[in-house]
């Protein structure tokens, strides 16, 4: 988390004008759901997925709830 | 899948089957086992194979008639292998006889047997292992019959001693010498009473004369006692027989003696536990092996001598003789298929795990990449003994995966979306010639050239034009074989029903294709119409005139869907020689030809696994190679092979270069299909259509290119996902580097891209994508 809570500092919500703050978000997939903690807007709830993540962990998720 | 089915589909595969030499061998000795023990200088595991089946190993180890190199396939190519003398080094090894204590539960039949040689001990120790009290009776005071007859430097009576032991100390087997057994006066017990008072009897009195015995049991002609040769049974009920009194004087063998104990011994078992005396018994003793093994390309090896014939092989020489052997098996399919051995198994127990994970109903679906990652080339049916086809069973399994919804979405979406553009307003075209309004032919290019070189789409079809009287028809779409090979048989049929309402629109014409897949579709799934390739056209009607190119040499790679269009790989190869060519060929082609990889959908489904296929097969052969698939050149030219397809040598210019060029990424194919069908409208029928444009500008430098196509990520979707940032204002900024962030969700796929606006366009510099989906 140290990586992404860095990248968090930099990315702002360019509508609101405010820093990404953690929040929580759900995550779904073929009918399985999970709440996760990821930048989020606190005003209007634009989330960022780093690169690293997306192509990382929930890769690996996707693929796994895949073959359930 | 139906089990009976996947029964018959297991069955084809015969890589579990026993090898010859196991098979040969009347009591099944693992001989390829014993071998490998010895190779790995495990002579105690080499012991344990020979003595699991073989209850006299001393003595076997020295006098065997080796049935078993019947069966060696070694023998094709020079000799068998020397298995009596490999089993005797195991024997070697042997430590003094142990006495093995079996908790046996009795049983209250008794069983006679009369003769102690080697059938009579065998079946003695059998029927005493499975619990009947044996009385043996033998004629002489010493157990062991003609054996003795053997010179003693050959047979030590040592080991004859030392393999007995186990009868003397059976609490089962009563030993009762200097008996012989008949029906005359003298003989106390007579025959009869023996078969009265005991529940079943074994006969194993050598190969004399039985006559004179008086036993009152049928005999044929030559005197000898008839025996049920399935069985063992006499013409007695009770009475089995077998060993040289079978065999005759001539026929005696030693492991056939021992066979024969067995087999009677069961016999005895099944009619003493009213069990059926025939059933299933046909792997009892010798039979031909089922297993296919290909011995081309070994080379000759004599056997190799025992330096000290007395002593029999030392290590060394077993080692070297043990090496010699080909360890029968088949996998045929395996060697030639990069697929099949990425799996590291072979097809029996791919089958069986295919119909596992078919019949999961909660738990995960390990095979499922496994399913989804064939080509369906056939090749393995093709080199199969028994034909068996693994890309049927895995179209099938993904059809039954598609309609249960268990079919991975990130298996073939992305290429299911391809064919959607390629099936859409964007590229379908259907025209009659202009200035006709029938058509005789029908030129179909198919969504794969006219997406990695649709000038020769244009070529072909005015060479057409001049050539053909009666009209040519023009008709883009595609032939829907990606959603055939991704299960999806109602995308496929609706398809289908399309193609064959615009071919019925055009006049039912000839229809004349230039990419292999689409031949192969329509020849099997539009039976009604007459298909042919565009090869065949130029061979008929002559080479367009600008058809020239200089000479080279030239290897065919013959497109996987085309295995068995004989006619078709004669025109290919003639055409190439009329423009001067010289054609080399590979070792597997024409119809034991390789798949490039796009087949199935592989290279969606298994990206890496489709990389390892196209490199097996452009390494097999340092020249240039020549296809006739667009999809077989862009893949080979992606990883390096200067590939020529045919038509760079029939309309080329500057081939050379051609050969080198990467093919276009997936969003160019997108771009190249839609201006194609403009470019027909344009050029042929002169209708006034502009060129669509997207509504934003976009800068892709050609490393954020790359990314995109090697992320599977298209223009089009970068572009929704930054019109819609920027109507909504939906957007990130990182303000390190000043770029912009955001995502959008088109249909089933997130995609994110980094963007910075520039000029009057925006500047792409990275995207990626997943599928899980943002809520809350
Ligand atoms: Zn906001």
């Amino acid at each position: 988390m140290n990586k992404e809570n860095k990248q968090q500092i930099n990315i702002i919500c360019d509508k609101c004008g405010i820093p990404l703050t953690p929040g929580k978000v759900t995550l779904s997939y073929l009918g399985s759901s999970f709440p996760v903690e990821l930048p989020k807007c606190s005003q209007c709830g634009l989330v960022f997925i780093p690169e690293e993540l997306a192509r990382g962990k929930m890769d690996q998720v996707e693929k796994a709830l895949e073959d359930k | 899948m139906d089990q009976n089915l996947l029964r018959q589909r297991e069955a084809k595969c015969v890589q579990e089957e026993p090898p010859g030499c196991t098979t040969a061998c009347p009591v099944h000795v693992d001989v390829r086992g014993i071998v490998d023990a010895i190779r790995k200088n495990d002579y105690k595991t080499g012991l344990l194979l020979f003595n699991k089946v073989v209850p006299f190993p001393r003595i076997i180890s020295r006098i065997c008639d080796q049935v078993c190199q019947k069966g060696c396939k070694r023998k094709e190519i020079d000799e068998a292998i020397a298995v009596n003398a490999l089993e005797r080094i195991c024997v070697d090894n042997m430590g003094e006889p142990k006495a093995s204590s079996m908790a046996i539960k009795a049983k209250k039949d008794r069983v006679a047997v009369i003769g102690g040689g080697l059938s009579g001990l065998t079946a003695a120790l059998e029927l005493a292992k499975k619990g009947y009290l044996v009385v043996l009776y033998e004629a002489t005071d010493r157990l062991g019959g003609s054996l003795w007859h053997t010179p003693e430097e050959k047979l030590p009576r040592r080991l004859i001693e030392d393999d007995f032991i186990q009868l003397k100390n059976n609490p089962f087997i009563e030993i009762i010498y200097n008996t012989p057994i008949s029906n005359d006066r003298s003989s106390n017990p007579a025959f009869d009473s023996i078969c009265a008072d005991f529940s079943a009897v074994y006969l194993g009195i050598g190969s004399k004369e039985v006559l004179s015995l008086n036993l009152g049991l049928d005999v044929d002609q030559e005197g000898k006692v008839v025996i049920d040769p399935l069985t063992l049974q006499t013409s007695h009920p009770k009475v089995f027989a077998g060993g040289s009194l079978y065999l005759g004087e001539k026929g005696k063998s030693p492991i056939t003696s021992i066979s024969h104990g067995k087999i009677a011994a069961n016999s005895i078992d099944r009619l003493l536990q009213k069990a059926s005396l025939t059933a299933n018994r046909d792997k009892e003793g010798s039979y031909p092996t089922l297993l296919y093994t290909n011995v081309k390309g070994i080379e000759p090896q004599e056997a190799v001598k025992c330096s000290d014939p007395i002593k029999g092989y030392n290590r060394e020489e077993a080692l070297k003789e043990a090496q010699r052997c080909i360890m029968c098996e088949c996998l045929e399919c395996v060697k030639v298929c990069e697929y099949l051995a990425h799996y590291r198994s072979y097809p029996k127990r791919y089958v069986r795990e295919v119909y596992n994970n078919l019949s999961i109903v909660m738990g995960i679906h390990h095979a499922n990449k496994m399913i989804n990652s064939c080509s369906l080339c056939g090749l393995c049916e093709e080199v199969c003994p028994n034909g068996l086809n693994m890309g049927e069973i895995c179209q099938e399994a993904r059809r039954i995966m598609v309609k249960r919804g268990k079919m991975p979405p990130s298996a073939y979406d992305f290429a299911l979306r391809d064919m959607a553009f390629s099936t859409g307003e964007k590229f379908v075209l259907n025209k009659h010639q202009p200035g006709f309004n029938v058509s005789r032919m029908v030129f179909f290019p198919g969504c794969q050239l006219s997406g990695s070189s649709p000038q020769y789409v244009r070529k072909i079809y005015k060479y057409l034009c001049e050539k053909i009287d009666g009209g040519v028809g023009l008709s883009l779409g595609c032939c829907g074989a990606p959603a055939d090979w991704a299960g999806q048989e109602e995308l496929f049929s609706e398809n289908l029903e399309n193609i064959k309402s615009r071919w019925l629109e055009l006049g039912k014409p000839k229809i004349i294709t230039a990419c292999p897949t689409c031949f192969k579709i329509f020849k099997e799934r539009l039976p009604q119409a007459e298909v042919d390739y565009i090869w065949r056209i130029f061979e008929q009607y002559g080479l367009p005139p600008m058809a020239k190119s200089e000479p080279r040499k030239l290897v065919i790679h013959d497109a996987c869907t085309t295995r068995h269009e004989d006619c078709l790989h004669e025109s290919i190869r003639n055409i190439l020689l009329k423009l001067g060519h010289q054609i080399e060929e590979l070792e597997n082609s024409r119809q034991t030809t390789g798949c490039c990889g796009y087949g199935g959908l592989m290279m969606f489904a298994n990206r890496e696994l489709a990389q390892q296929v196209v490199d097996r097969r452009i390494k097999e052969n340092q020249a240039d190679y020549l296809v006739y698939c667009a999809m077989c050149r862009d893949n080979f030219v992606a990883q390096g092979k200067k590939t020529y397809h045919l038509l760079d040598l029939i309309f080329g210019e500057n081939e050379q270069d051609r050969a080198r060029q990467l093919g276009p990424d997936f969003s160019q194919r997108h771009e190249n299909r839609a201006r194609c069908k403009i470019a027909f409208l344009k050029e042929i029928w002169g209708e006034n259509v502009a060129e669509e444009k997207m509504d934003i500008k976009l800068i892709i430098p050609e490393e954020a290119r790359r990314i995109l196509d090697d992320r599977r990520i298209l223009i089009e979707d970068v572009a929704k996902v930054i019109q819609y940032a920027e109507e909504t204002g939906n957007r990130l900024k990182d303000t390190l580097t000043g770029r912009y962030i955001a995502y959008f969700k088109p249909v089933a796929v997130t995609y994110w891209v980094e963007y910075s606006p520039q000029e009057e366009g925006f500047l792409v510099h990275n995207a990626y994508s997943h599928r899980l989906e943002i809520s809350g």
